[in-house]
């Protein structure tokens, strides 16, 4: 198994994607803080108006603007953006035509919502626009604003329509100022600046939906990037010693023996709890392992985030951060 | 006290005639639907269960191997229930073809079916599947061939999608917008600049550019014949609304011991008790209880890692170790479930110890079903 690649250093967009549930917003932040440490400045961006990231770094709901929320290890920075596609047909709108206050009008009556309703292709292009917009942004000194760009996309059942920005096209309008964006956005997003990392679990639907994405992606000629494996389960066991007790057969004698060693006197029902609990272990182990070989198949970068038994807080993004880093990310 | 969600009773009653399965993405719901399905068959009932995007193992275990769209007896070797079951995995697209191909003539179907926006908003709108699954259940109701129906639900972000997205549907699709795009094929174009004034031409300007005329055009001509044909979305989510308020129906939450499925698990909760909607109880799902409960985790990890530096008893002090990350699991688990009761002391509650592996046989539906009863 490789871990990080050269290949995905050199990118400066990262599109997390992942089946729900997995904890995509929150590789997604980790990863934003990994490309982060040593000193380069990451933006993290959300676009399914969750406000996921503000959740998970414990603030304030994000304003429709960039602000720095956490610093990561060696002088690095992460800003983020919630981009709403509310306010960024408005910001789009108003770019083209002179709507004034009757932009507010048309957003309590609706009309955005509407629009993007009848042309869900719309909403899409808005979004990677906006991404776009912000991977290109270049400082005065001409440098690019932005070291890297994490982008927490939509989950892997709609992650490639939602970066296919052509096929959305196709819907709209072919002529007009939204064709001249989204022709940058496609160059973006088939460029080798761009990778499309998948957050997965070591259970049959999320490897499988990884699996199926892969294909997607190859298919609509988007690069996939490393496969991320949230919440792997920390194997106890000797590794000779999980198929056997998978099956059942945990040598209780031994286990007995073992912990009188340690001191620990425990009657029969306590120890026959321990070794259920190992035998339930070994079978989540074995299973995990199962969903590992399988998702080898992907043949793509891996690298495995442990499962943090005190839940997801702001430390825990930095330790999950860690991993990545000591995986090669950068 | 939270009350313990029994659920053998509340399976049994005949007067129980719709269950349905709610919660955040990947908690569990459909698993639990079918499991509950198994069980109320097992016990003497004519079941039958929708479900909605099932894993593969967990379809072919039901004898699912093919999305069809209409409800097949589940029948497998030594599978003898006491009662009925049935299973069907929900079609949106087919559904929604069904329903356009029963209510208008053939010509008008036609029409319908081969307009672009209809495909659009069969295929990928977001409330789409939400509403199709109303509607599959408003269907199975109408049937009248079961005695249960425990229905799952769409693997949306929030478990709220459930109840907002055919209402979020119809009102995009009932809304003023549609009727005044539509309007000019009916009235002249300087009417409407007098109602809703520049800020709407502008729109409407701005719109075409970029949706393109002829989007809107189909969008409209959709409405229109959809209209005329059903007596409009908003009175379609109505009735199903209706029919989920029933007396019959019951709520089951599901949530994973986690802080997001939990909070997804409150919200809805407080809504189904906003809108007078039965809710059974929650079920905390895929939960790590210790078994072995007389062994405290820091006893544990002490005696591990004096068996580390002495290098001895390399089992015991795995042992050890893997139970003390499971009394870490359930104590985290736990508080979490406390802090859930706290805010909703009424809700029954039921814990669901998870299987170490995926499910792939009624077999392993069948402990879920143990479990979830409490046995």
């Amino acid at each position: 198994m490789t871990s990080w690649t050269e290949e995905l250093s050199r990118a400066r967009l990262h599109v997390v994607s992942g089946k729900g549930g997995t904890g995509k917003t929150t590789i997604a932040a980790a990863l934003a803080l990994a490309l982060a440490t040593g000193g380069r400045r990451v933006l993290l961006v959300e676009v399914e108006g969750r406000q996921g990231i503000a959740q998970l770094f414990d603030r304030a709901p994000l304003p429709y603007a960039e602000e720095r929320i956490a610093s990561a290890p060696g002088g690095g920075e992460v800003h983020a953006l919630a981009v709403d596609a509310e306010a960024a047909l408005l910001e789009y709108l108003a770019m083209f035509y002179n709507l004034g206050f009757a932009g507010r009008t048309l957003r309590k009556m609706g009309a955005v919502e509407f629009a993007t309703t009848l042309a869900p292709g719309l909403r899409d292009v808005l979004l990677t626009g906006k991404v776009k917009e912000c991977v290109n942004r270049t400082g005065k000194d001409g440098r690019h604003l932005y070291d890297a760009v994490v982008l927490d996309a939509p989950p892997t059942g709609r992650v490639v329509k939602f970066l296919d920005v052509t096929k959305a096209m196709a819907d709209l309008a072919k002529v007009g100022p939204i064709k001249g964006q989204s022709e940058g956005v496609v160059r973006l997003l088939h460029s080798g600046d761009t990778a499309v990392h998948l957050v997965a679990l070591l259970e049959e639907m999320p490897v499988r939906e990884t699996l199926d994405a892969v294909a997607e992606l190859d298919g609509a000629d988007l690069r996939p990037g490393a496969v991320l494996v949230n919440r792997v389960h920390p194997a106890r066991l000797p590794a000779r010693s999980v198929p056997v007790a998978a099956e059942g057969r945990v040598d209780a004698s031994r286990v007995r023996a073992g912990l009188a060693a340690a001191g620990l006197e425990l009657d029969e029902f306590t120890l026959d709890g321990l070794v259920d609990e190992t035998v339930e272990h070994a079978i989540r182990v074995q299973s995990q392992q199962e969903a590992m070989e399988l998702l080898g198949e992907s043949d793509l970068p891996t690298v495995e985030l442990p499962e943090l038994t005190d839940g997801v807080d702001v430390a825990a993004l930095y330790e999950l951060a860690e991993v990545l880093v000591a995986a090669g990310v950068r | 006290m939270t009350a313990r969600l029994d659920f053998d009773p509340l399976l049994d009653d005949p007067a129980t005639r719709v269950l349905v399965c709610c919660g955040s993405g990947g908690v569990g719901k459909t698993t639990t639907a079918a499991a509950l399905a198994l069980r109320a068959a097992e016990r003497g009932r004519r079941v039958v269960v929708l479900t909605i995007d099932p894993a593969r193992r967990l379809a072919q275990s039901l004898g699912l191997r093919e999305l069809d769209n209409h409800p097949r007896e589940v029948v497998v070797d030594g599978f003898e229930p006491k009662g009925e079951l049935f299973a069907m995995m929900l079609d949106m697209r087919r559904t929604f073809d069904d329903m356009v191909l029963t209510h208008a003539g053939r010509d008008r179907a036609d029409q319908i079916l081969s307009n672009p926006f209809y495909q659009t908003i069969s295929s990928s709108f977001s409330g789409t599947q939400e509403y199709m699954a109303m509607e599959k259940l408003g269907q199975l109701v109408a049937q009248d061939e079961w005695d249960l129906i425990i229905v799952d639900t769409p693997p949306s972000r929030s478990a709220l999608d459930f109840l907002d997205a055919p209402q979020r549907l119809s009102t995009v699709l009932d809304g003023k917008f549609i009727r005044m795009l539509s309007a000019p094929a009916r009235a002249s174009g300087r009417g409407l600049l007098k109602i809703v004034g520049t800020g709407f031409s502008l729109f409407t300007r701005a719109v075409s550019t970029i949706v393109g005329g002829q989007l809107l055009q189909d969008a409209s001509t959709f409405v229109q014949a959809f209209d005329s044909m059903f007596g409009g979305f908003r009175e379609r989510a109505q009735r199903t609304y209706e029919l989920l308020r029933s007396p019959g129906t019951g709520f089951v939450v599901v949530a994973a011991a986690e802080p997001d499925a939990l909070r997804e698990a409150s919200y809805f909760v407080e809504r189904l008790s906003a809108e007078n909607m039965p809710l059974c109880g929650l079920v905390a799902n895929r939960t790590h209880p210790v078994i072995a409960t007389d062994l405290p985790g820091a006893n544990a990890l002490a005696a591990a890692d004096d068996l580390d530096r002495s290098g001895e008893a390399p089992l015991a002090a795995a042992v050890l170790r893997l139970h003390a990350d499971r009394v870490a699991v359930a104590d985290r688990e736990r508080r979490l479930l406390a802090r859930f009761t706290r805010a909703h002391p009424g809700v029954a509650l039921v814990g669901v110890p998870a299987l170490p592996a995926d499910v792939h046989d009624l077999d392993g539906l069948r402990e879920i079903g143990r479990r979830l009863a409490g046995e």
